[in-house]
């Protein structure tokens, strides 16, 4: 018999006090501005953006201190502040071709048409730690060089001529993109709906899903087509307005990946590809979701279904990290009447389990006996 | 007359573009240099909300939805008559009315040149300044690929 009992009011007020505290840690050092983080942890606000799915880093960086750096806390917090918020509309689509490139490479094409700029990246780096960095050293300016004229087109429709890769994702014209903000999910579905929750997937799942796929499982031969990085402009289309209103501009990364295809019963022999756009800077995510992109068309593109990497189901059913963090934190919480349950009724299989032991044993005895 | 209007609807949008991507206190310190007026009735918001942001599959192919952002937004009617609408990411209310009080200020004739010229003129100025800092800090990361000859001949 257990009856449900109350409390803990008391507890849980001075242990979320407690967490203010530990929070704010040592008040001898000063306390972070949102600025600070804004500024200097941009690339953990541009993961809690891109999977709070919000675009706002002040937003995302009060996410950051108030969750004490806990990214998936961070993304939890700002998700929930999503859906106080009414819905203006939707943007018209973004187009990457015009963007304003901050850092854009190809692993295909050396001598592409706006050549290779890296970045501000990490790559080439040493990874070696910067003791410089803790000693608070002054950094130099950026080198700076003119400008090329030249325009940057997407290495896709570079390599379109041949007719040897295929087109950009198309859908029937009188589709309207699904959204998975507004409708539960439904499998099998449709690609666009597959890309947003891909976009808000969580990284590590993402990553870890691509990397399965380069280690065999779903093998699909990627190659990056490109990678750019950079500001896009974003409008609105408003009924007040005769033309699509500008809202300003978002930084996001997109990855076109490329695979070598050996074509099936659906589809001759060419180069497929994977699609990846995030919000902020966020190469790996983008290329990750690139190679999951590409191996969730497995059935579009008539290949046998072998692998965790292209079950539909299984992918985006479980990249989502906040519903992912609600189900196994939720083990946590008081199940005491479960468990009552549950332990009234492995003692009774217990007692079930040696009462039959003790009827064996006997009978064997029994026969021993008797011979 | 048709073009007039769309030339007068691009002149609008570049407005609204530059009000979109500057910073509030710059705005704010511009409009009291220039001494444009900021009376106004507020016909609806500042609120903020969320835009749900599209991209394209493969970058040109059917659109679909990437995340949300946040707008925020505001209508204004000044006591002369115009009514000016405004639309910016972020949660800025004060940016919000301000830059709908200069949009219906562009729609008076008697305002318009004051509000091209102290106050979109600098701003854009700034915004370009910015974009291109960025641009040449940008291209100095360029790779220039060159070959090695190898082997007899």
């Amino acid at each position: 018999m257990y009856v449900a009992v109350k409390g803990g009011e008391a507890a849980i007020a001075n242990a979320h006090r407690l967490l203010a505290d530990r929070r704010r840690g040592d008040r001898a050092v000063p306390a972070l501005r949102l600025d600070q983080i804004v500024e200097q942890l941009a690339l953990g606000v541009d993961r809690v953006m891109s999977e709070g799915s919000l675009y706002d880093r002040e937003l995302a960086a009060l996410a950051v201190v108030q969750a004490r750096g806990d990214m998936i806390e961070a993304i939890f917090l700002v998700r929930a502040y999503r859906t106080t918020l009414p819905r203006f509309g939707y943007t018209n689509p973004v187009d990457t071709g015009a963007m304003q490139v901050e850092r854009r490479i190809s692993a295909t094409y050396k001598d592409l048409p706006g050549g290779q700029v890296l970045g501000p990246t990490f790559d080439y780096t040493h990874r070696l730690l910067d003791p410089e960095l803790a000693a608070g050293a002054e950094v130099e300016t950026p080198a700076q060089r003119p400008v090329d004229a030249e325009a940057m087109p997407r290495v896709s429709a570079i390599l379109a001529h041949e007719g040897l890769i295929e087109a950009d994702g198309e859908m029937p014209l009188d589709h309207v993109p699904g959204d998975i903000t507004r409708e539960p999910l439904q499998f099998p579905m449709a690609r666009d709906i597959r890309l947003q929750a891909l976009s808000r997937g969580d990284e590590g799942f993402l990553l870890a899903l691509g990397y399965s796929t380069q280690r065999g499982y779903a093998r699909n031969h990627p190659f990056v087509g490109e990678i750019r990085i950079g500001e896009v402009e974003l409008e609105l289309d408003v009924p007040e307005l005769p033309f699509a209103v500008p809202l300003g501009s978002i930084r996001v990364t997109e990855c076109q990946m490329v695979n070598q295809f050996k074509g099936s019963a659906k589809a001759p022999p060419q180069f497929t590809r994977g699609y990846g756009l995030v919000f902020g800077q966020s190469e790996r995510k983008a290329m990750a979701m690139a190679l999951c992109d590409r191996a969730l068309r497995a059935s579009e593109l008539g290949e046998d279904v072998v692998a965790a990497a292209q079950d539909e189901e299984f992918v985006i059913s479980h990249s989502d990290n906040v519903q992912a963090t609600g189900f196994v934190e939720h083990l946590k919480l008081p199940h005491y009447v479960d468990f009552q349950a549950e332990l009234g009724l492995v003692r009774r299989m217990r007692a079930e389990y040696e009462a039959r032991e003790n009827e064996d044993r006997a009978a064997e005895e029994k026969r021993e006996a008797a011979e | 007359m048709r073009g007039q209007e769309a030339r007068e609807q691009a002149g609008r949008k570049a407005l609204m573009a530059t009000l979109a991507h500057a910073a509030a206190d710059e705005i704010s310190r511009l409009w009291n240099e220039a001494g444009l007026p900021s009376e106004a009735e507020l016909l609806r918001g500042p609120e903020t909300g969320l835009v749900t942001v599209r991209g394209r599959i493969g970058g040109d192919g059917a659109p679909f939805n990437v995340g949300e952002a946040t707008v925020t937004r505001a209508t204004v009617r000044l006591p002369s008559g115009q009514v000016g609408h405004s639309y910016a990411l972020g949660r800025d209310k004060a940016k919000a009315r301000l830059t709908a009080i200069a949009d219906a200020l562009w729609q008076d004739p008697a305002h318009r040149e004051t509000v091209e010229t102290k106050l979109v003129a600098p701003l854009r100025a700034a915004l370009d300044a910015a974009r291109e800092k960025s641009r040449v800090e940008t291209a100095a990361t360029k790779v220039d690929f060159f070959t090695m000859v190898r082997g007899e001949d």
